[in-house]
């Protein structure tokens, strides 16, 4: 595979862009200039340094190093979420079991599967997808969680009064909840090819992959995302719950809502 | 004696909604009466343990609540909330919820009756129901279960004169049929009155009055 060589200048050359978004947030008082700077600063500093560990790592090729960046990553994207979940009582470590499982049972299915090698090149960035998307999925799910229990309290205490264990009683919100934090993928899964170009085979594509690889190594990531997606919802969704409740099946008074 | 309530305190919010009540409650029809905010509701999330209190005892038939399985004893004391929260799905459904989750027959059309209603309702959607409808249909869940006690918050609070006038009677009716002690919480005065073997009046988390019989 044919392997494209970038310099500084054509990044900088592409701030032109970042220049038009300034622009049409000033122009149209959007009020955004501020978050575009900001945005634009952090992405450059993140990713440049994580440019640099990811160096290292691959050069190294020690499976200890990759355990311990995707441990981090983790660890980021769990006290990430915790902030979509504002009304989910503790719901950082749900988050972090979600994100842990999720990420190390995938990336240990796929190599067992024989799809990827237990390389670091490979690891790492399969590793990063999986668990920015686990991320995500959890985050929607657990926010649609507090949303559906801060409304339907009267529902959940009217079921319980009933003799209805907490799992009972909120069967139907875990359903909606792993359904919100799934449906994206799926639905981004169907579409694509159609109305977007995902990432991974933009980037095979101008690294000068051929169109075949590029469309195989995308179905790989779509397929796997699918799955730890799926697991990263269903684990944050069946493990925070149980925060709302005490261990007599009393829904506990809930946090204030914050915006 | 049906609860024996000793000390009991409950804070909520940061508010203090019962400051330390003790009562006694009889098997029977009774009527706890009192403004909104005065703790009422509060009491009967506390007898079937939807909430603790914060300090003091509740004792049931004899025995602390907390001694009794938690999901058995909802079971047996079965509170009927102040607004109707029905489940998707049909009348028949919903009444069924309850004795299907330990395993239990339901017999519907008793239920339904008792709660007034035909039992041509058993197939209709929950949710296309009026909200004095449904207020049965809450009523006839909670039968279902067989209670020894049930626990009405505000039976009628969000019902017309008429619908109100027809609770009434189906609960005075019920009263008369089913062997369970019935505790019925209201702001109406007029209503403990017609409703009640006892009335009770709770004000600002305490009891303002000594239980007595009422006299025709």
């Amino acid at each position: 595979m044919a392997t494209i060589h970038l310099g500084v200048g054509q990044v900088a050359a592409s701030l032109a862009l970042v220049g038009v978004a300034a622009l049409v947030s000033v122009w149209q008082q959007a009020d955004l200039e501020g978050d575009i700077v900001v945005a634009t600063v952090r992405s450059f500093i993140q990713l440049t340094a994580i440019g640099y560990v990811i160096k290292v790592i691959f050069e190294q090729n020690n499976l200890a190093f990759v355990a311990a960046l995707l441990a981090v990553m983790v660890l980021f994207g769990a006290l990430t979420a915790r902030h979509r979940a504002r009304r989910v009582p503790h719901a950082f470590w749900p988050l972090l079991l979600a994100l842990a499982l999720a990420g190390a049972s995938t990336l240990l299915l796929v190599v067992a599967l024989g799809v990827f090698k237990p390389q670091a090149r490979y690891l790492v960035p399969v590793g990063g997808m999986v668990i920015g998307n686990a991320m995500t999925a959890a985050a929607v799910a657990l926010n649609r969680l507090g949303d559906d229990v801060a409304d339907g309290a009267a529902q959940i205490e009217a079921t319980l009064a009933l003799g209805a264990t907490a799992s009972q009683a909120m069967r139907p919100l875990l359903r909606r909840s792993l359904r919100s934090g799934m449906i994206p993928l799926i639905d981004s899964t169907k579409t694509t090819g159609l109305i977007f170009f995902p990432g991974t085979m933009v980037g095979m594509l101008l690294a000068g992959a051929t169109p075949i690889n590029a469309v195989r190594l995308q179905l790989i990531l779509l397929y796997v995302l699918l799955g730890s997606v799926a697991l990263a919802a269903l684990t944050s969704v069946h493990v925070a719950y149980r925060n709302f409740f005490t261990e007599a099946h009393q829904l506990r008074e809930l946090p204030q809502a914050s915006a | 004696m049906l609860f024996a309530l000793r000390e009991v305190t409950y804070r909520r919010g940061g508010r203090v909604i019962l400051p330390a009540l003790t009562v006694a409650l009889e098997e029977g029809m009774t009527a706890l009466v009192g403004p909104s905010g005065a703790g009422k509701s509060t009491l009967l999330r506390l007898l079937n343990r939807l909430a603790d209190p914060d300090g003091g005892t509740i004792h049931y038939r004899g025995r602390d609540v907390r001694d009794y399985d938690v999901l058995e004893l909802r079971r047996e004391i079965a509170l009927v909330p102040q607004l109707p929260a029905l489940l998707p799905g049909s009348v028949a459904e919903n009444v069924a919820y309850g004795p299907g989750l330990c395993g239990r027959e339901c017999e519907l059309d008793r239920a339904l009756a008792l709660a007034g209603l035909d039992s041509a309702f058993a197939e209709r959607s929950a949710k296309q129901l009026s909200v004095g409808e449904q207020q049965r249909v809450m009523l006839a869940r909670a039968l279902a279960l067989e209670p020894a006690v049930l626990l009405l918050d505000e039976p009628t609070a969000a019902l017309d004169e008429r619908s109100r006038d027809a609770v009434e009677r189906t609960l005075l009716e019920l009263h008369t049929r089913v062997s369970a002690a019935i505790i019925v919480v209201t702001h109406d005065q007029g209503q403990a009155r017609r409703l009640g073997d006892r009335v009770l009046v709770l004000d600002g988390g305490c009891i303002q009055q000594q239980p007595q019989a009422v006299t025709a």
